[in-house]
């Protein structure tokens, strides 16, 4: 049942992990842009 | 479309709620693997959908070679790196599922080889794309991406072509499978294509902004006037 959790879990962890990266990429572009309009 | 994401969000997260409930609880447990066979409903759709993704980056590559057409640029980009993250789940819960069933958690099988080469090549494709500041980068990378689609094929024919420990294919191939297990795959792979196409779609907004930005950067830099002259 271990193996059963962490095949799971590693898989939600990984792809939470990729979706956080878009939203800081995200949160970074929109600073940028924001400096820009300055 | 900013107002609908949202929702989307919460409706493919419902979705892949309700996949796993049925891997996880409706579907039957295999008379010799028991539970742990329940990895099955995460990794083989994890890979079809990555081998659906490097296809996309293929065509995308053909367009952007022979049209230079950004949009297919982009599109190849953004397909090669929602790729690795799917064949990053498959070479992760391979092992997990391999370690109690073969007793082991590798093999230098040439499905298992074949599948890290596949991740490798895209990997460094993503590393040629982030790193190289030559102008060419985007047709160097086209260039790549078609060398990598060619062990697609190689690595979802390797099972039939050569001898492996892997196990059969359940579709087409040596293997058979319940029928109501087959129905829990089929859920698990259309919530992790509605993932896939999410995940495609924030990041292809993302790099329309990035793009975007840079060509404003690039015009202001222009329009500057040139104080230290």
């Amino acid at each position: 049942m271990k193996f059963l959790y962490a095949a799971y879990i590693s898989t939600w962890v990984i792809h939470l992990s990729y979706a956080g990266i878009l939203l800081r990429r995200y949160i970074c572009l929109k600073n940028e842009i924001a400096e820009l309009r300055k | 479309m900013k107002r609908a994401f949202p929702i989307l969000v919460f409706l493919v997260a419902a979705f892949l709620g309700y996949a796993a409930y049925q891997a996880l609880v409706i579907a039957p447990t295999e008379q010799t693997m028991g539970n742990v066979q329940r990895i099955f409903y995460y990794h083989v759709p994890s890979a079809w959908t990555a081998f659906l993704l490097f296809s996309i980056n293929f065509i995308a590559s053909v367009t952007y070679l022979i049209r230079r057409n950004p949009s297919a640029d982009a599109i190849a980009l953004v397909s090669a790196e929602v790729g690795v993250v799917f064949c990053t789940v498959v070479l992760v819960t391979g092992p997990l599922w391999a370690r109690p069933v073969w007793g082991i958690w590798w093999t230098w099988d040439v499905r298992l080889t074949s599948t890290l080469v596949l991740w490798l090549i895209y990997l460094s494709y993503l590393m040629l794309r982030r790193f190289s500041t030559s102008g060419q980068t985007p047709v160097l990378a086209a260039a790549l991406a078609i060398f990598g689609a060619l062990d697609v094929p190689l690595v979802y024919f390797s099972i039939w072509i050569f001898r492996t420990q892997h196990p059969q294919p359940v579709i087409g191939g040596g293997g058979s499978i319940d029928p109501r297990m087959m129905h829990v795959l089929l859920i698990n792979w259309f919530a992790f294509l509605w993932l896939a196409a999410l995940l495609c779609w924030s990041r292809y907004r993302l790099e329309y902004m990035r793009r975007e930005l840079e060509e404003t950067q690039a015009l202001e830099a222009l329009l500057e006037p040139r104080s230290s002259l």
